[in-house]
């Protein structure tokens, strides 16, 4: 690195909202040609920095200087029109209109104020062919799975800037946890744009709960711990140990014990029976048990079946084809309500869009399920259910702890902890869990790991699915494998089961 | 600026615009009309400006009150205008039909078939909805259209007088010194609050508004709670109609409760419940209503002419909406009348009143660009 000189400079940053200082005196330098890795526990002030970054927030001190000038970022479009571009996690484009058209909407070339579709599509396919994506600009941006969606997405950041579209004018490209939702090979195909872009000069600040992926494509990191600079390291110089402990501030070494115990525990008795279930076009039909006390790890690629398989046991799909018996008694599955009477909980991938209510408050989010199944004839009598949320909040440690925030202005740990609270709450007997630990901090992780083994030590089935092959490893007793949406193998956990044993019953797709 | 947290708590409250709105939009008439607030007591009834606007808003509260529990479920009803044609025209006819008008049987009688008709129109508006998927604004644009032809079918055509003692009280009538339909709206309106907020159907209504998906797989019976707002939307749609056909003794197929549903719509935007469902306010749609009656009322008052009625209310209902957007308040008045700062980027609806839980600390500094 030949005397670099940074293409953004923050200094001194601080912002603070009624009653929290987010950000307390944060330094942060961005150089031109590097993919640098913002890294923290969430409420770190990951978030808040590129808000502030990107104009979503105004700062209350401090300075930012973009190419050795000083600037005021007051609104994102100000952000975007001095080269700063921001692809967040969701996609937010229109996926009715056109690859061309998302690429260049809200600055279409014009002649006399009619828009030039001839040239907007040449342009369009200029582009993306210049970054070596294979896309076709006239198809509508649906036709494409997410992953292309999200790479049109940093596409069209990289052609703001400037009016014409050439590309020239993005200095700064902030991804925040664009990979949550790419498989493996889509995660490749982003990196090789970044790394792309970062060769012609682009500064990228990378955002990720993926350690490994931040140890593969990034150059440099600074860790933030609450609110405050901890480092800046380069990516060579700091193992991923040495990274957690910066970022939680203590070493952890308990995840090991967990496994450790979950390898030596006791199962009960069988719980749930799947016979032949299935669904077409969702997953093939399977035997499936699960013991009381167990949990069942459910390993396999995205889009392997894994979610459907879960979706199918609570009745959020209906099944064409099998059984079900909870307890000795078979369960229809044609409803959630089915299941949900039969003691099953699902906490949903999607938190957003098929768990949270975001506009209310974390007790009503909380009360919810029990609410509803006790019909809205009969409420919660108030005394009970604030002792019951109060319970919740402080077993889970909810922050904050405030029964009144709109559960939507909560951070992505905490929201999966209100979820988890939800279903708790109704005592279940089989707790699904899909994704849990997915886009949230090191710390929350943890706990939540934490949590599944003493609830399955209290004598509840869970059914866990995540996507890293260690958390499965970790804290199951049995593991069942799909590939192709098939449950191909249900292996016992023990010593000799490692991720890599597992990623070759995958790959062969056989039993043993 | 000692005030300042209290204040601001209270410029903070969900109701605090949609009131303000109403106590200037009174005071404007005081200049015009000197005696506005004076209430008289004639021939032992109440009689003054303030008691009209009750008496007039009284169906477009009730409309607006059922409209609200739509809404909240990110619905909406366009069908209520044609309901209270239907309810008042079998009603009339009915009570018509009969040799002694002044029967009470026969005006019950009369009433719970004008009221069944409605609670049809609402399981029909329901079904359409929650079972077969349908676009509420397509579902009930069905009845919206046909259900006058039905009105008009059921008078013939013709507007049908009826001269009955009894039914006149509803709409028309007094008790204790006070109209009769105030009483009525004033026990629906108990009966609302009492429904959604003394058990969970408030709550459950907020949570299928607020995310549908969730709902379902949290094991709300989203279907049933839909069919049971439309139902109840038509039953107070129903009862308006009997409200308006007492008033006038008289059943007009065709002008009976026209355009009712855009004034509801538009009360219960006031009283600051999101057309894009959720949250909902009973006391604020209440309020709105009123807005929107006391509005009306100011019009005559003032002598605004006749051809620009519609464009003064306009301009006063898009005042009213810009000053229940948080973001419009911010940027006009400054930080101490808009929300918290948190509010300001993260997209909160410009319907939603700012509903941040009030900080009793001094208000924090924000820039105003």
């Amino acid at each position: 690195m030949a005397e670099p000189k940074p293409v953004l400079e923050m200094t001194g940053i601080v912002k603070e909202f009624p009653g929290v200082r987010a950000l307390s005196g944060v330094d942060f330098r961005l150089f031109p040609g590097e993919i640098h890795a913002l890294m923290g526990e969430n409420g770190a002030g990951k978030s808040t920095l590129i808000k502030v970054l990107t104009g979503v927030y105004s700062l209350d001190s401090g300075t930012v200087t973009l190419d050795g000038k000083s600037v005021r970022i007051g609104s994102p479009l100000q952000a975007q029109q001095a080269g700063i571009s921001t692809v967040y996690q969701e996609v937010n484009l229109c996926p009715n209109l056109s690859v061309a058209e998302n690429i260049f909407i809200g600055r279409e070339p014009t002649r006399f104020g009619r828009i030039q579709w001839k040239r907007m599509r040449q342009e369009a396919a200029e582009l993306v062919d210049r970054l070596g994506l294979d896309i076709d600009v006239t198809a509508p941006l649906s036709s494409y799975p997410l992953a292309v969606q999200q790479l049109v997405a940093i596409v069209r950041s990289v052609g703001t800037g400037d009016s014409d579209g050439s590309g020239t004018g993005t200095k700064v490209l902030v991804l925040d946890e664009p990979t949550s939702s790419l498989d493996r090979d889509e995660v490749l195909e982003l990196f090789r744009l970044m790394r792309q872009l970062r060769d012609e000069g682009v500064a990228i600040l990378f955002v990720s709960h993926f350690l490994d992926q931040i140890y593969e494509i990034c150059d440099r990191m600074t860790v933030l711990r609450n609110g405050a600079l901890v480092g800046e390291h380069l990516v060579s110089e700091l193992d991923q140990v040495g990274l957690i402990q910066l970022m939680i501030g203590k070493a952890m070494d308990q995840l090991e014990e967990l496994h450790e115990h979950q390898l030596h525990a006791d199962v009960g008795e069988t719980l749930l029976k799947a016979d032949g279930l299935g669904r077409v076009g969702g997953v093939a039909p399977f035997d499936l048990e699960i013991k009381k006390g167990e949990v069942l790890g459910l390993a396999g690629l995205l889009g392997s079946g894994r979610t459907e398989l879960a979706r199918l046991l609570f009745g959020a799909d209906q099944p064409d084809s099998g059984k079900v018996t909870i307890g000795g008694k078979q369960v229809s599955m044609s409803a959630p309500n089915d299941a949900i009477s039969a003691g099953v909980a699902f906490c949903s991938e999607n938190r957003k869009t098929e768990g949270l209510v975001p506009e209310l408050t974390v007790r009503e989010n909380i009360i919810l399920a029990l609410q509803a199944a006790r019909g809205w004839t009969r409420p919660i009598p108030a005394a009970q259910r604030d002792e019951l949320v109060a319970k919740y909040i402080k077993a889970l440690d909810i922050r904050p702890a405030n029964p009144e925030a709109r559960v939507g202005r909560l951070s992505g740990g905490n929201q999966q902890k209100v979820l988890l609270a939800r279903w708790l709450i109704t005592q279940p007997k089989l707790l699904i869990l899909d994704e849990p630990t997915r886009g949230i901090d090191v710390g929350a992780k943890a706990e939540i790991q934490k949590l599944v083994v003493s609830l399955s030590e209290e004598g509840m089935a869970v059914l866990y699915i995540a996507a890293e092959l260690e958390e499965v490893l970790r804290l199951s007793h049995t593991i069942g494998v799909l590939r192709d949406r098939k449950l191909v193998a249900q292996l016992a956990n023990g010593p000799e089961i490692t991720p890599t044993r597992i990623l070759e019953t995958i790959a062969s797709g056989e039993h043993q | 600026m000692t005030t300042t947290p209290r204040w601001r708590a209270l410029t903070q409250h969900h109701l605090f615009w949609p009131v303000a709105v109403l106590v200037v939009l009174l005071l404007i008439n005081v200049p015009f009309t000197p005696d506005f607030f004076s209430i008289k007591m004639t021939d032992g009834h109440l009689y003054g400006s303030l008691v009209s606007i009750v008496l007039f808003g009284s169906p477009l509260i009730l409309v607006a009150v059922g409209m609200t529990l739509v809404i909240a479920t990110g619905g909406i009803d366009l069908s209520v205008g044609a309901v209270v044609a239907i309810t008042g025209a079998l009603t009339c006819s009915y009570i018509s039909d009969r040799s002694d008008q002044d029967a009470l049987s026969g005006v019950f009688l009369a009433m719970g078939i004008g009221l069944v008709a409605a609670v049809v129109c609402g399981l029909w508006n329901g079904f359409l909805v929650a079972r077969m998927g349908i676009q509420p604004i397509i579902a009930t644009l069905i009845i919206m259209v046909a259900g006058r032809g039905v009105a008009q079918l059921i008078t013939d055509g013709q507007i049908i007088t009826i001269n009955s003692e009894p039914y006149k009280l509803i709409g028309g009538g007094y008790w204790l010194t006070l109209p009769f339909s105030i009483f009525v709206v004033a026990a629906v309106v108990a009966v609302t609050v009492a429904l959604t907020r003394r058990t969970a159907l408030g709550l459950l209504v907020e949570s299928v508004g607020g995310n549908a998906e969730a709902s379902r797989l949290v094991g709300i019976r989203s279907r049933r709670i839909k069919i049971m707002v439309y139902v109840f939307c038509a039953l107070c749609a129903g009862i308006a109609g009997l409200m308006i056909s007492s008033n006038t003794s008289a059943a007009d197929g065709n002008n009976a409760g026209l355009w009712i549903e855009l004034d509801a719509i538009l009360a219960v935007v006031i009283g600051g419940t999101s057309l894009l469902g959720g949250r909902f306010s009973i006391g604020g749609t209440v309020v709105g209503a009123l807005v929107i009656q006391t509005l009306t009322t100011t019009i005559y008052t003032i002598g605004v002419p006749t051809q620009t009625n519609l464009v003064f209310k306009a301009a006063v209902v898009i005042v009213v909406c810009l000053l229940q957007s948080p973001k419009f308040r911010a940027k006009v008045f400054g930080a101490r009348f808009g929300s918290g700062p948190g509010a300001n980027g993260s997209g909160t609806s410009a319907a939603t009143p700012a509903d941040t839980t009030p900080t009793t600390a001094a208000a924090p500094k924000m820039e105003v660009s």
